[in-house]
């Protein structure tokens, strides 16, 4: 699969900027799959991807039923724009993505960090985005490792065989 | 399919080195995989390889989550048992296929 002359990748860091689930666990299963192949794994979260490492918010994630054109009915039917205004609904597709990612043994967001800093990743808050949001270190969950700058960010992410994602 | 010698045994392997046919693992085999790996293996590491045997024979998926919830090491201790790429090591050791999971 791999060419013999690939450098192998060293490190990744990882940025996630929504705080959607989709968004959010698409940045925790590729955080968590570099940690498991031994790769050096940091995971930046910024603006309303600050809701994944916030007490208050990180349980009840949501995915959106509006401006969604991927989103849809069991059976394959398009899922009307209108229904997803309606309350109710978007928890509703939440809770069922939710229970769709149990069934495969996809782990709730604090268990997968938990996950991923055990195995030595490690997560951050971008510090702008927390003065935007008004949000202080003791809002956010034990996982994260601390609060940057996007200086401090990029200084983490030096050494040859690295790549910065954004999400 | 390719054939390599573990402890004076030859056993199917593919291209990565992991087993083709589980029954040809025995626990000599696994320390000797592990040597090559760098590894001595302890009494935890074998109860995590069966652990792991067991899951593989029983068709059930493997991932880091069902190690930490095994009872017998939490994925801290996984990670330092064995280092760097701990499930891909393990399963090697294990005489089981790579898993294919993506957690």
């Amino acid at each position: 699969m791999s060419n013999s002359n690939d450098k192998p990748l060293k490190k990744v860091c990882i940025i996630c900027a929504k705080g959607t689930i989709e968004d959010v666990y698409a940045a925790l299963v590729m955080t968590n799959g570099a940690v498991m192949e031994g790769i050096e794994a940091k995971l930046f979260f910024t603006f309303f991807g600050l809701d994944a490492i916030t007490k208050r918010q990180m349980k009840k994630l949501k995915t959106a039923t509006i401006g969604n054109p991927a989103l849809r009915m069991p059976g394959n039917i398009p899922f009307p724009t209108l229904l997803g205004a309606l309350p109710g609904v978007e928890a509703g597709v939440s809770a069922m993505m939710k229970s769709q990612m149990e069934q495969l043994d996809i782990p709730p967001v604090d268990e997968f960090m938990e996950l991923i800093t055990a195995g030595g990743g490690e997560i951050y808050a971008c510090k702008l985005a927390m003065d935007m949001f008004k949000l202080k270190r003791e809002d956010l969950c034990e996982y994260v490792s601390g609060v940057l700058t996007i200086g401090e960010f990029y200084e983490m992410a030096g050494g040859e065989g690295t790549q910065i994602i954004f999400t | 399919m390719a054939q390599k010698e573990f402890a004076g045994h030859m056993v199917d392997v593919n291209e990565e080195g992991y087993f083709t046919n589980p029954q040809q693992w025995n626990k000599e085999i696994a320390a000797a995989i592990a040597k090559e790996e760098g590894l001595e293996l302890s009494d935890k590491h074998y109860a995590i390889i069966e652990f792991l045997r067991n899951r593989f024979i029983s068709g059930e998926a493997l991932s880091i989550r069902s190690i930490n919830k095994s009872g017998i090491v939490d994925v801290k201790e996984f990670y330092a048992l064995f280092p760097g790429a701990p499930l891909k090591k393990s399963t090697k050791i294990a005489g089981i296929p790579k898993p294919s999971s993506c957690i």
